[in-house]
């Protein structure tokens, strides 16, 4: 049986106060949204915050809306809150395709959108899916709030750009015209982390890509993004050879590791794979039912 | 620290740490020992309880996280006297079998059903998709909901 250390227990009435309990504690305090990773690494002891700051009664930051040409989704928004949203779903279907394959359904009631971030594992899966869309990450501290690019985001596995006295608190997603996107993954069971996985945004202009936002998840990837294959597809033709060669291109430039999840080559080969797949299915949908 | 919480329609006020998880604070605080602990890692799902109406994984909560709010635990599924549809189905189609998964079996699969009272097999299996069988008997179990969603009144309000 596993149980936490001894920890201080703070809940957070407002953003301010949570961002001033976090200024008092420093690195020491630790934000508990969903609690799925945190939870689980203060058993192991990896994780021996001080104090945890429970941001679960801000229920003014769980929400999904549009806000002029934006997404908007609040930090606090579940899993399965995402899953739901007919909005998200209908500009962003990557957005569904990722949160159908996230941990099980009863770990998507409770685990959060923003804590996933945060938590920054290497194998998550919504960071490639806000790196593909080219979100930015609206972040609270005691100067102010300030915006940070998706791409931007995390400095390496398990660290982001947010400080210890700093709360995300909203990702925005702009809403292009002639967008479509996917995401697929490849996992050994249900609910466990990727093997590989691949997101992809596409915006199309008179059948050319006009622009695209690929994310891979757990290939070592930099920022999560395949950024030699976005540049190769910009204003080439929406065909197979395209799709095809962006797919070979991905897989050249990411870093998958051998682990007990499948060895560095296979990942390679699953990263072309999925890419091609990924971008097939996101210009389906940009092209809309009538295509 | 004081937790104030409703536990299967009952008001329990305890002081307690803040590192207690919630599991430990309903099977040793409270003595409600039908929601299991199994895998300390929320893979297994046997820790399933509702807080408020939401199933959740009661290992990766910590208890002062319920204050306020309502938990319902398997004990609390039957209505009155009365089995609830989803533990006679679980009776009559040896939906049990050790019995370990099914606290958490249940409480999703009348989350489910509260949800779409006609589910097809492949959203049952779905919905048990977190939680673990080790006598491998999912079958049983999937037989065991979609018996229940047949024989459900539907009628979840006499619950506490």
């Amino acid at each position: 049986m596993q149980v936490p250390a001894h920890v201080e227990y703070e809940k957070a009435s407002s953003v301010q106060h949570a961002l001033a309990l976090l200024a008092r504690y420093g690195p020491e305090a630790k934000v508990l949204a969903g609690g799925h990773s945190l939870i689980p690494m203060m058993k192991l002891r990896l994780a021996q915050p001080e104090l945890l700051v429970d941001i679960n009664g801000l229920t003014d930051l769980c929400y999904i809306n549009r806000a002029g040409d934006e997404l908007r989704i609040g930090t606090l928004t579940r899993h399965a809150q995402l899953l739901e949203s007919q909005l998200a779903g209908e500009h962003f279907a990557i957005l569904h395709d990722a949160e159908r394959v996230i941990a099980d359904p009863i770990v998507r009631n409770w685990g959060t959108v923003g804590g996933s971030l945060c938590q920054a594992d290497p194998s998550e899966d919504l960071s490639a899916a806000f790196a593909a869309m080219k979100g930015t990450m609206v972040i609270e501290g005691p100067g102010g709030s300030r915006e940070v690019s998706a791409r931007a985001f995390h400095t390496g596995p398990y660290e982001t750009v947010v400080g210890p006295s700093e709360l995300l608190t909203e990702i925005r997603l702009p809403i292009r015209p002639g967008g479509g996107s996917a995401y697929l993954k490849v996992a050994r069971r249900a609910g466990d982390w990727p093997v590989g996985a691949a997101g992809a945004a596409v915006w199309l202009a008179d059948g050319v890509i006009a622009d695209t936002g690929i994310g891979l998840t757990a290939v070592g990837a930099t920022h999560f993004v395949a950024a030699e294959a976005e540049q190769f597809l910009r204003g080439r033709p929406a065909d197979e050879e395209s799709l095809a060669k962006a797919g070979e291109i991905a897989a050249e430039h990411c870093h998958p590791a051998t682990d007990q999840r499948g060895p560095a080559d296979y990942k390679r080969h699953l990263v072309q794979e999925l890419t091609t797949r990924v971008l097939r299915i996101a210009i389906s949908r940009a092209q809309g039912p009538m295509s | 620290m004081k937790l104030t919480v409703t536990v299967n329609g009952t008001d329990y006020t305890r002081t307690i740490e803040p590192r207690l998880l919630l599991i430990h604070f309903l099977r040793d605080d409270l003595g409600l020992t039908g929601s299991h602990w199994g895998c300390d890692t929320s893979n297994c799902g046997a820790c399933v309880v509702w807080l408020d109406e939401t199933p959740v994984k009661s290992f990766t909560m910590l208890a002062v996280q319920a204050d306020g709010r309502r938990v319902t635990t398997v004990e609390g599924l039957a209505r009155g006297a009365a089995l609830d549809p989803v533990q006679e189905a679980f009776a009559a189609c040896h939906g049990l079998q050790c019995g370990f998964c099914t606290p958490g079996m249940m409480m999703t699969a009348r989350w489910l059903l509260d949800r779409y009272p006609d589910p097809t097999e492949a959203q049952v299996r779905e919905a048990i998709s977190g939680q673990i069988c080790r006598c491998t008997g999912y079958e049983n179990i999937v037989r065991s909901v979609l018996r229940a969603a047949k024989h459900d009144g539907g009628d979840s309000d006499a619950r506490p």
